[in-house]
């Protein structure tokens, strides 16, 4: 149960414009502050913040205290799980069947 | 300074000290999330430490700066096989461990005093594979993931 919850919460966060740009800004640059972020979005810095912690909430963002400073990471974990549990699994496929492809048009060559 | 940081955080259904032990001194339980690695350290402040790749070869090399164990792991970490990689010096990477109700919180932080950083770059690729594959070991017994990229064509 605790794992659908997990991912309900990371589809929840993930399906919302602001925090979709919010890790476009960390993907582009990574280790920003709530200042630097606010000056990307057209939204007050309490909205921001909100949006930061359901974005930590879903284990999107990590974030490391540097002094007085709060920086955010992206966190990509969670993505990957998303890759291995949907998307992995066909690869295996395309890939031999490039390489039977391969295997084909070499032994047609000879 | 300049530097290139990357953080990667996961929640693994497990304990602290059995993530402790996955992470360190248990080679062959290393072995099946890290695509066949292991590392070899006497884990303590100040010893050497090690990755060695399944073919034999040591990756990457370094020391452990600070062992505080189940909490917290630094270890000085620098590339062995990339001259380009090598050259860019040494790396630190932490890991800290904390619960989190039924979890336990892992959160690496791979930083380098340098700008756009090929190493930091080049593990970037490679951590959320290998933390996915160790959660997914410790919560179900089994990796996500055989081959760390598709190796097979």
């Amino acid at each position: 149960m605790a794992e659908h919850r997990d991912t309900d919460v990371l589809f929840k966060a993930l399906a919302d414009p602001s925090r979709r740009t919010l890790l476009d800004l960390l993907h582009a640059h990574d280790g920003r502050t709530l200042n630097e972020l606010c000056e990307y979005l057209d939204m007050t810095r309490q909205g921001v913040t909100q949006h930061l912690d359901l974005l930590e909430a879903a284990n999107l963002v990590g974030t490391v205290r540097r002094g007085r400073e709060k920086l955010h990471f992206l966190n990509p974990v969670p993505l990957q799980e998303i890759y291995e549990r949907w998307i992995a699994k066909f690869e295996k496929p395309r890939l031999k069947a490039l390489s039977d492809l391969k295997r084909r048009l070499e032994k047609s060559n000879g | 300074m300049a530097r290139s940081t990357f953080v990667y955080v996961t929640y693994i259904r497990t304990t602290p000290e059995k993530l402790w032990s996955a992470l360190t001194n248990d080679a062959e339980f290393m072995k099946q999330y890290w695509f066949g690695t292991h590392c070899e350290s006497a884990w303590t402040p100040g010893s050497s430490w090690k990755m060695v790749h399944p073919n034999g070869n040591i990756t990457d090399a370094g020391e452990i700066v600070e062992a505080e164990p189940p909490r917290r792991l630094v270890i000085r970490w620098q590339n062995q096989f990339k001259p380009e990689l090598t050259a860019e010096g040494e790396s630190l990477c932490t890991m800290e461990i904390e619960s989190s109700g039924s979890a336990v919180k892992l959160s690496i932080t791979h930083t380098i005093e340098r700008e756009s950083s090929k190493l930091i770059v080049a593990v970037s690729g490679g951590w959320p594979k290998i933390i996915s594959n160790l959660k997914s070991l410790l919560e179900t017994g089994s990796v996500a993931l055989q081959e760390p990229y598709p190796t097979s064509v």
